[in-house]
């Protein structure tokens, strides 16, 4: 009987969460607790409807021979549409920084929506990517299925768990108030179990591996997992107020508490959307080009250097506050070095190319994976630059520092994230290509202009933000106020949501794309570009 | 034979691969991170910090609920321009019993730091319930719910006891006495000597203009209210405080 102990334990899950309502200690825990169950609920009978009573000896013995690609296929999917839903949320709350009467309170003022629109990009769209392309490369360069049977599923649809409740919670305004860490603590205990449980697949799958090496890709996806790992648990210790309540105390406090956040917070750039990417990034570049990858002395030194220097830049987020000055130095520091194993990923990445450039002209899918680097190495030389003591003083706090997220986040992420969905769409659905290389082109176009708005826009707004708060006239007396420093940004805040939707766009014309390659059409197009160029006789 | 040809050991080798990763990865948040809480001049000797009061407390986590901290910062920095906007300069002490910190990282409005005493409780309860009609430029969401909205706070008991255990010094009788300060710190019929006593410098009254309910604005303004005024920076010693 398929499906019938997972039927059970969600059924079982439900029931624990309709006694989670019945004994909540507060109202937010309680309804929390009524989302879940109504989630469990739809599980359970989902499952049920699934059951095969069917004796097992049914299944053909191939089925556990290949690769185990149902589980990438689900994370293509969820991955396209949390992305449209991050970017979506994105430009709603881009709305209501340039149109106040856009709030309705108390569940979609811009304090609650912001943290859904970070969590819904960086762990619903970033994390289900990650999950995804980790589970794909890790079978093909190990050529060992995924370890463990059907962990792989639990990994995902407890990942996928993971997300609502987070979601729903900030909404309700369940939080902890930590950037990028949100959740409260038996979400925390719920990702850890999921969390634990993607580490066993994949290092079990790297142990039953076939090929002697290890490849580089997957260097990345580990040293990613294992680094989520320890920085999830360390940063979200908390006392619970009740066992059945949603409130918790941070275990630590004050100065240490901001250090341990953004130990956390920026290694959560570090790790989740650097070191994870950059696996992608090494597998999906050399597929693509067909090429090899450029150095492998490169990669070994840059991966090493990265891992180890990216832990040490979280006092940047704190320069100037009452962190002592030697952690902020010493953050300031290690961000400036970064800088070198950042670019060497960047040279590593780019220089793959090396004999396809021709490529970028011809394939949009390559355009997309160059750009991806190529905004990485501008993000990755604007943070270190941000991170300057001097630099940061007038940057932090104001809207550079978001400017500068974006670029990394909708440049680097966002589109390489994109090249490894157009790349996987066909391979796994067994279509001879995509829908339309006609679209991916749109796509790229509405989604660099759109980061471009964004960023330079940003800057602008940044920097002056920056300028009028520390402007004195004449007299000695500042010459603005506060509130005048906010009426100056309308203007960018509009310009900024307008880039957002350029970017949202080519996200909806990808969502089309793939399903429309999902169900096996072909779009009738020129291929790109039409003429191919003409031979010249050297002189 | 040069050590990055060594590397080949590694890659042929997952749980070196792993172990190796997760001790390079370690150094710098025990480098960075563990020396805050030995070394001693970490957070500066003031007077004048206590605990949150029940009722403060209240409002700070609906605070956290709303999601302030996306907007407001509460940590001025050393400047000239951020000293004569906001006031003195943070101090790790001021926030030592915050649990989570709200140091913020994006001024979309004003720092909060000392926003305490700054304007009245007519004020803040305009302005959260309509923000432009007393900041025409703002941009800020409002919160006119809150005043509606009763206190309803589970166990206000545990609510201490958690934060005692983390080493929060609230005493046993701040613990005995916390339902009874809870309500009485808004309540103007109540005797407040105790709640005075126990908490120098609370605020006590009704905040929210409507003396017979203590809702979410009233302890939302509490807290505002006292942000930034606890320490006497009359006895505060700025070259010892400096590291």
């Amino acid at each position: 009987m398929k499906y019938a102990f997972e039927t059970i334990a969600v059924g079982i899950g439900a029931f624990l969460a309709l006694l989670g309502v019945a004994f909540a200690k507060d109202d937010l825990f309680a309804a929390h607790m009524w989302v879940l169950f109504f989630v469990l609920l739809a599980g359970t009978v989902l499952l049920m409807r699934r059951i095969n009573f069917a004796a097992p000896a049914t299944q053909t013995a191939d089925d556990k021979s290949g690769y185990l690609d149902g589980v990438v296929r689900y994370g293509v999917i969820a991955t396209t549409i949390w992305g449209i839903v991050g970017f979506l949320v994105g430009v709603i709350v881009a709305l209501q920084l340039a149109y106040p009467d856009l709030n309705i309170e108390p569940w979609f003022n811009f304090g609650r929506m912001r943290p859904l629109h970070t969590s819904a990009v960086v762990f619903a769209f970033g994390g289900n990517a990650l999950i995804a392309t980790s589970f794909y490369v890790v079978q093909r360069t190990c050529r060992a299925r995924l370890f463990g049977g059907d962990l792989a599923w639990f990994v995902f649809w407890g990942y996928q768990l993971f997300i609502v409740m987070a979601a729903t919670g900030y909404l309700l305004g369940i939080t902890q108030s930590r950037e990028y860490a949100e959740p409260e603590w038996y979400v925390d205990l719920w990702l850890t179990i999921v969390w634990v449980a993607y580490l066993v697949t994949f290092m079990g799958t790297l142990l039953k591996r076939k090929e002697p090496h290890i490849y580089v890709a997957n260097w990345f996806y580990l040293a990613f997992i294992i680094t989520i790992a320890m920085l999830h648990v360390v940063n979200n210790l908390a006392v619970p107020v009740s066992f059945l309540g949603s409130k918790s105390y941070s275990a630590f406090a004050g100065v240490q508490d901001a250090l341990t956040q953004w130990w956390y917070g920026h290694n959560a750039v570090g790790f989740f959307l650097t070191a994870g990417f950059l696996g992608m990034m090494y597998y999906f570049i050399p597929k693509q080009a067909n090429r090899p990858v450029y150095s492998y002395r490169l990669s070994i030194i840059h991966f090493w250097s990265l891992i180890f220097l990216y832990i040490w830049a979280g006092p940047h987020h704190l320069h100037y506050t009452a962190l002592p000055d030697w952690a902020q130095t010493l953050g300031m520091v290690f961000s400036i070095m970064l800088w070198m194993p950042s670019w060497g990923g960047m040279i590593n990445g780019l220089m793959t190319l090396s004999g396809a450039w021709d490529k970028i002209r011809t394939d949009p899918i390559i355009r997309m994976m160059v750009i991806a680097v190529a905004f990485y190495g501008m993000s990755t030389f604007e943070g270190p630059m941000m991170s300057i003591k001097a630099v940061n003083s007038l940057s932090h706090y104001t809207d550079w520092t978001i400017g500068h997220v974006h670029s990394g986040a909708l440049g680097w992420v966002g589109m390489i994230t994109f090249g490894a969905i157009y790349y996987l769409t066909p391979r796994l659905w067994n279509r001879r290509r995509l829908y339309s290389m006609r679209l991916v082109n749109w796509h790229f176009w509405l989604a660099t202009l759109g980061i471009v708005v964004y960023a330079a826009v940003l800057w602008v707004a940044g920097i002056q933000q920056g300028l009028m708060w520390r402007e004195y006239n004449d007299q000695g007396f500042l010459v603005y106020s506060f509130a005048e420093s906010v009426a100056a940004m309308y203007p960018y805040y509009v310009l900024r949501a307008i880039g957002g939707m350029m970017y949202l766009a080519g996200g909806i014309i990808m969502g089309w794309n793939v399903l429309m390659t999902i169900r096996g059409h072909e779009r009738n197009e020129a291929p790109i570009p039409g003429v191919a160029p003409v031979m010249q006789p050297a002189e | 034979m040069s050590l990055l040809d060594k590397h080949g050991i590694i890659e042929r080798n997952a749980t070196l691969l792993l172990i190796g990763s997760l001790v390079v990865v370690s150094i710098g948040g025990i480098v960075e991170i563990a020396p805050l809480f030995y070394l001693e001049n970490t957070i500066e000797k003031v007077d004048g910090m206590r605990p949150y009061s029940p009722l403060e407390l209240a409002g700070r986590n609906i605070y956290i609920r709303e999601g302030c901290y996306t907007c407001h910062s509460q940590m001025i920095r050393p400047f000239r321009d951020e000293v004569e906007r906001y006031g003195h300069y943070s101090l790790a002490a001021e926030s030592m019993y915050d649990r989570s910190f709200q140091w913020g990282s994006k001024r979309t409005g004003p720092d909060l730091a000392r926003v305490g005493d700054r304007y009245s409780n007519e004020w803040h309860v305009e302005h959260l319930t309509e923000p432009r009609s007393v900041v025409p430029e703002s941009i800020m969401p409002s919160y006119s719910f809150l005043k509606t909205a009763p206190l309803k706070v589970a166990n206000v008991t545990a609510d201490l006891e958690a934060n005692a255990l983390l080493g929060v010094p609230y005493s046993e009788e701040m613990i005995a006495s916390a339902k009874a300060d809870l309500a009485g710190q808004a309540d103007p019929e109540a005797d407040t000597s105790g709640i005075e006593e126990r908490y120098p410098k609370a605020k006590l009254g009704d905040f929210d203009g409507d003396p017979t309910v203590v809702s979410e604005m009233d302890a939302l303004i509490a807290y505002l209210q006292m942000l930034g005024t606890l320490v006497d920076f009359s006895t505060y010693d700025e070259a010892a405080g400096y590291r």
